[in-house]
């Protein structure tokens, strides 16, 4: 085993791990603050990398212009989603909630694929494709706009849930919805913001992640629920232990892949989900939550 | 005497006015296309096409005075729906013979529903396990993976380039063409050092690309079907990957090419004619079948004919030269079928008989490489 050869497979890692991570932590926002898990989460980064791709060449506009937009507008369809088909629900149990959102993800694609068709599109990377060479081990442009947007993304999101009344609003509908409808924080405004920041986030992740892996009126399946994977060893915290999940998870892929078998990289993310759940629920850094009366 | 001759004038009259009633009737024909679902790239240009070579004979008058009707639905690339709509087609619709099903997995399932109903079925997919064994009923009109694959191997033996690396794609596609790369190696000579897969929606496949590029491997076989593929040719750009990189019949549509961009560039896989087309030498007998279903396809549907719907061009045709020779029952067009002889399709040159049901040599692809976003054909 050479040098180069294991830095490139975490390298790889991280820059994937760092999607992961983006999208993970769309999943927390949510968790925390309606306690239900978002399955529609990977529909947005889709929307995201879709719209991008309809400003683009459709409405003609620049790529600095058309990625706004697409935040935007897969932000409106997030805020869509929640007034539409969360805010109604009369009995809003979990269970009920999740099965609601397993439909409208559904829905999402199956509404993209008749407007957009079924063929997979490229978008351009943002600053040229040649790659960086760092020690032996190759990456593109586009890996280091995706670690910088995910990093700036990390710091933006610590600083709204500490450092501004409506995140920290947020939080305190994550611990206690009641008590925090009771001290007067409309609860339900919450939910409509966790949904809008976090359909956008997704929208960033399907945008900053197109140019490498392409997208199509499918590719949330698959990166939601990795994403979800991330969220899970990062115990539904939504700041950095999410993204400490997302990397490893990345990392563990690529070098799973490299060096025992390419079969089995899906198993192995999948085998680390269900360890996790099984033997630290509370997540790989989490403490075990205590009931306190 | 003369009695005889009004009861010979009414025989013939009534001969006649059935004769005008089978006239009037149109010849159905099923067709199962995987229109929507993962394999909706092969299914709607097969289905276009289809619609569009019926709607042209039935212009031009139809078939010896009757018209076609082509029944089609979808089967959404799921097996279990194949099945019961071949049923459909074959109890409600009573069509003498079905085109399609889009993918290997479906026609495997489909097959023991026709030959027992005995409907001919000419499937659109490429497996070589659909006609070998032969089945009675059983036709195809897709290049069997074996002949893509000898196809890049009889390349690579010329080279000298006798260690490959294999990456394929996890699912019926990429596993078929693995176990046909693994199995013809040795005939050519050639060492499989390195064998991968990835998964059909993976994004990043630099972890094994990087594997493969510590291997002895003086070749790269890359086996799937978009987008995998472009990701797979980016990310051996950006790994500075030196090895000559083949892809499979799979990516072989300008859709390829839009995907990888620049990363596309001299990427060398065995193709249908269809894209190579307008470059083929004049003496090559399909061209002009060629040039019809391009002009065609580009007419009716404002974009690029591919070799999937040329495997329904070719089903129709062949199923209408059938009817041509004065077969219309569902037997007497099978046995029509095997009897096919230099039919020169879109797919390649057809001769079916009674011990190949594929009815293709070797000559039905071509080997081409991308460059400045266009193919060229290897020589």
């Amino acid at each position: 085993m050479q040098f180069d050869q294991l830095l490139q497979y975490s390298l790889s890692g991280l820059s994937t791990g760092a999607i992961y991570a983006l999208i993970g932590i769309g999943f927390s926002i949510i968790y925390n603050a309606t306690g239900i898990i978002n399955f529609a989460q990977g529909e947005f980064v889709m929307l995201g990398g879709m719209f991008t791709l309809l400003f683009l060449e459709t409405f003609k506009l620049p790529l600095w212009a058309a990625i706004p937009c697409a935040i935007a507008a897969s932000t409106v369809a997030g805020m869509l989603f929640e007034r539409l088909a969360i805010r109604p629900l009369r009995q809003p149990t979990p269970i009920n909630l999740v099965i609601i959102t397993i439909g409208g993800s559904i829905l999402i694609r199956g509404l993209s694929m008749l407007a957009w068709g079924k063929d997979t599109h490229a978008i351009p990377p943002f600053s040229g494709d040649d790659p960086i060479s760092i020690a032996g081990a190759t990456i593109l442009p586009q890996h280091l706009w995706i670690l910088a947007i995910t990093i700036l993304i990390v710091f933006v999101n610590r600083f709204y849930f500490y450092h501004t009344i409506s995140g920290k609003a947020m939080r305190a509908c994550s611990y206690n919805r009641r008590a925090a409808g009771l001290v007067g924080i409309d609860v339900r405004r919450m939910v409509l913001f966790s949904f809008i920041i976090s359909s956008a986030m997704g929208a960033v992740a399907g945008i900053i992640v197109a140019p490498l892996t392409m997208t199509a009126y499918d590719v949330g399946v698959m990166l939601g629920l990795k994403g979800f994977c991330a969220a899970i060893i990062g115990g539904m915290s939504s700041g950095m232990a999410t993204v400490v999940g997302g990397l490893l998870l990345g990392v563990l892929e690529s070098l799973g892949a490299g060096l025992i078998s390419s079969g089995y990289k899906d198993a192995i993310a999948f085998i680390i989900l269900l360890l996790i759940l099984f033997i630290r629920p509370q997540g790989l850094f989490g403490k075990a939550e205590s009931e306190r009366v | 005497m003369r009695f005889r001759f009004i009861q010979f004038l009414a025989a013939a009259f009534t001969l006649c006015i059935a004769q005008a009633a089978v006239a009037a009737a149109p010849i159905k024909i099923g067709a199962l296309f995987a229109v929507t679902g993962p394999a909706a790239f092969l299914g709607e240009p097969e289905r276009n096409t289809a619609k569009m070579v019926v709607d042209e004979i039935n212009k031009a008058g139809g078939v010896k005075g009757r018209k076609l009707e082509l029944v089609t639905y979808d089967t959404a690339g799921d097996a279990t729906k194949a099945v019961q709509l071949a049923t459909k087609l074959i109890k409600d619709d009573k069509v003498v013979a079905i085109i399609g099903p889009s993918t290997t997995g479906e026609t495997m399932a489909v097959i023991p529903v026709v030959e027992k109903e005995q409907i001919p079925l000419i499937s659109c997919s490429a497996g070589s396990k659909i006609t070998d064994p032969v089945k009675k009923w059983v036709f195809k009109t897709a290049q069997n993976d074996s002949l893509a694959v000898a196809k890049i191997f009889e390349y690579l033996q010329k080279q000298k380039q006798n260690k490959v690396a294999i990456l394929t794609v996890s699912d019926g596609f990429g596993s078929s063409g693995r176990e046909q790369l693994k199995a013809q190696a040795a005939k050519f000579g050639i060492n499989i050092v390195s064998d991968d897969t990835y998964g059909p929606k993976d994004t990043d496949m630099t972890a094994q690309l990087t594997k493969i590029r510590g291997s002895q491997a003086q070749a790269l076989i890359v086996w799937g079907t978009n987008p995998g593929p472009a990701v797979i040719a980016k990310n051996a750009k950006q790994l500075g990957l030196k090895l000559p990189l083949y892809m499979s019949h799979g990516v072989s549509s300008k859709k390829f090419i839009d995907l990888a961009g620049d990363a596309a560039e001299g990427i060398r896989l065995p193709s249908g004619k269809v894209l190579v087309a307008d470059v083929l030498s004049n003496s090559d007998s399909q061209k002009k079948s060629l040039l019809a279903f391009v002009k065609d396809y580009q007419n009716h549907y404002k974009t690029e004919g591919d070799h999937f719907g040329g495997h329904a061009w070719d089903a129709v045709m062949l199923i209408k030269t059938a009817v041509e020779q004065g077969a219309e029952s569902p037997a007497a067009i099978r046995d029509q079928l095997e009897k096919t002889k230099n039919f020169h399709g879109i797919g390649g040159t057809f001769n079916f008989s009674s011990q190949d049901h594929a009815g293709l040599g070797k000559d039905a692809f071509v080997l081409v490489e991308i460059k400045n976003k266009d193919w060229v054909i290897v020589k």
